[in-house]
Order: structure tokens, then sequence, then C-alpha cells
């Protein structure tokens, strides 16, 4: 986890596709807009997929970080492209 | 008993079964769609007519398999109420497969259907010296497996990074399958390395600030073959753009295996005869 101010964490990287971002999209409906959720997930399919369908739905990737383990920390913005 | 012209039932997509006097009727189906009201009708007749079985084919295709020879022309009847035709079979454009692509698929970035429509539509059943297969896949995931067809295509996007719309907040580094994307984000520094770029995409559908912009392409794959020998399509040309581009490298593909084809040649066998280079350079001039 970066030096950020996430209101929130999830670890998607113990579920596979589609679970990944359907726990992703759980963890992000707990927040309010504006509010900013990390997510913890890993490099290949989840980082390649994950992202773009929050894009889709209209939240804001802010930073990612490569955690350096095979897994990125992803930080999002709730309703941040809306 | 009328006088029966196999090559003529088998141009028109009745395949002859191991069963005297009974043929499996391939239809011609493009980008593997079927209306839902087809899809009853060749319902109706494989119980009509058939053993009330369908058999889907390899290739996006519909066979109804036991139609009678006395049947053929009623069952062509039956289709053509709802639109439907007899498929290709033997030396010439065969079915034109395609994934769903954009218009469905949040990976696509072609519209992979409309496409085998209009391939479809200008070329279905044109006589060549052998089979020549067609396939459509929307995106570098290949799911529709562009390079086993003897023409293939696959929809590319060729990136470009816009520095002022961009946050530096790493995502498309992480999902650049080729790492030909670099970002040192706090010297706000971002590094493309286009040589390494295979146009997949994934920046320009990922980036949340719109910083990466795409223009859809074609990337188009020669000489695949599945069959007694197996051979990959190749690349001969870098990614096409637009359209009409496209539609020429095709014309002129087919009609170089025309030209250069002997009769019963694949075209990746004709393509080794005499020079892939031959091809390339009709291809470099359009």
């Amino acid at each position: 986890m970066g030096a950020n101010k996430a209101d929130a964490f999830v670890d998607i990287t113990d579920v596979k596709c589609p679970v990944t971002f359907v726990k992703a999209k759980v963890a992000i409906e707990e927040l309010e807009d504006g509010q900013l959720l990390e997510i913890r997930m890993n490099d290949g399919e989840p980082v390649q997929n994950v992202p773009r369908s929050l894009k889709d739905e209209g939240h804001k990737v802010l930073n990612v970080d490569n955690n350096g383990d095979g897994t990125y920390a992803v930080l999002v913005e709730k309703g941040g492209l809306e | 008993m009328a006088q029966v012209d196999y090559q003529e039932l088998k141009k028109g997509g009745f395949m002859k079964q191991v069963q005297k006097s009974r043929f499996s009727l391939r239809l011609r189906i493009v980008g593997g769609q079927i209306q839902a009201d087809q899809l009853q009708k060749v319902s109706e007749i494989a119980q009509k007519y058939g053993h009330g079985y369908i058999h889907m084919t390899s290739r996006q295709g519909i066979e109804i398999p036991f139609i009678k020879l006395e049947d053929i022309n009623a069952v062509k009847e039956e289709l053509s109420k709802v639109g439907l035709q007899p498929g290709a079979c033997g030396p010439r454009v065969r079915t034109v497969t395609a994934c769903q692509g954009e218009a469905i698929c949040p990976s696509g970035l072609i519209d992979t259907t409309a496409f085998a429509r209009e391939l479809d539509s200008k070329y279905f059943a044109l006589d060549l010296p052998h089979k020549f297969k067609f396939g459509i896949t929307g995106c570098l995931n290949n799911c529709l497996k562009a390079e086993e067809n003897d023409l293939g295509i696959k929809g590319g996007m060729k990136p470009v990074w816009q520095e002022e719309q961009c946050s530096f907040c790493g995502l498309c580094a992480a999902v650049c399958p080729t790492k030909a994307v670099a970002v040192k984000k706090n010297e706000k520094i971002l590094r493309f390395h286009e040589k390494d770029c295979i146009y997949c995409g994934k920046c320009v559908k990922s980036c949340p600030a719109e910083a990466w912009q795409g223009q859809s392409g074609f990337l188009v794959y020669f000489g695949g073959m599945f069959g007694n020998r197996i051979a990959t399509g190749q690349q001969l040309i870098p990614i096409i753009f637009p359209k009409d581009n496209l539609l020429k490298v095709i014309d002129t593909t087919l009609e170089f295996f025309k030209k250069h084809g002997n009769q019963g040649e694949r075209f990746r066998n004709t393509l080794d005869r005499v020079g892939w280079e031959l091809l390339q350079k009709e291809l470099e001039v359009i």
C-alpha cells in the first residue's frame, strides 16, 4: 500500500475473473461519490481488465503502483469520470 | 431417376453423406450470427426433412444432416422464406467467420460483424483455385484465430499519447503487455517505444484521462491453413487504415491467387511456390 488517502481498501488477488471485477464493484458501491478506494490486484488479466471496467462504470483511476510482488495497488475515485 | 450432378450440389452447400442419397445441408452463415426466426426454421427443417438435429461446424456454420435428394428443392424453398440460403463448399470463398467485435465485446476494436457481412456480400462463393477462408477477429485476444485463415483480419489500434491530458497515473504502463510504455510518475515523464507496440489498444481503452487516443486499423495475415498441412498466416504489411485500403488489399490478394494459384492448390502453397515477396510487392504499392 502506498502513502495515499484511500477511504477503503479491497484485495482482489484471492479471486479469479469474473469475480475480480464483482468484488471491486461491491467494494466501490459502499463508498460515496468522490471517495477513494484502493484495490490490490494481480498483474496480467486483472490489471488489464478491472481498471477498464471501472472506467466504463464512470470511476476514475488516479494512481497505479507496482508493488513489485506481481500485484498492483490501484487507487480509484468513485464516480470520478461522471 | 433424375441425373445427379454432385459437383453442382456440392457447390450449392449439399455435402454428400456416407448414407446413399442423403446430404448434409450447409447453410450460409455470416459472422456466426443467425436471426431467431431463421433458427426456428432451421429447427423445423431438421425435424421435417432431417433427423431432428443440427450439426455446428468448426467455422460457425450450421449443417442439417440427412436431407434426402428428392427434398432438396423443397428445403431450399423453405430456407428462402426466412432469407436463408445454402452455404458454399468446394474451391471458392467459404463462410466468413467473425467474433462479436466492438458492437458487443468490451475488448473489440473493429466492427467485425458489419465487416463480415460486407466481405460475404462481395466475395461469398467466388470461384478460386481452392477453398478460401476469411476470418475476422476484433482484437489481439484473437478469439476468432485470424491466423488459421487464408486471409485473417485482426482489429488493432495505433495509440497516440497527448501529454497535456496525461495524469501520469501509470495505468498504461501496468496494462501494456509488451512494456512499450514506461511512466516516471514523480518526474512526469512517459516514454512510448512504438516499435514494441502490438496495437492491442489496452492503453487507450483503460486510460482514465483520455491522454491515449487511438485509431482503429486492421492487421492482416496471409496463407493460414489448418488441414492436412498446418501453417499459420503471416503478416506481410503493417497495420492498415482506413477500411478502403483493406478492401484493396483483399482484392489484390484474391486477384493474385486467381492469377498464380494452380487448380487445387491452397493459397499458402501458392505463396510458398511462387514466393511471398511477389505478393508483398503488389501489396506494398497500395
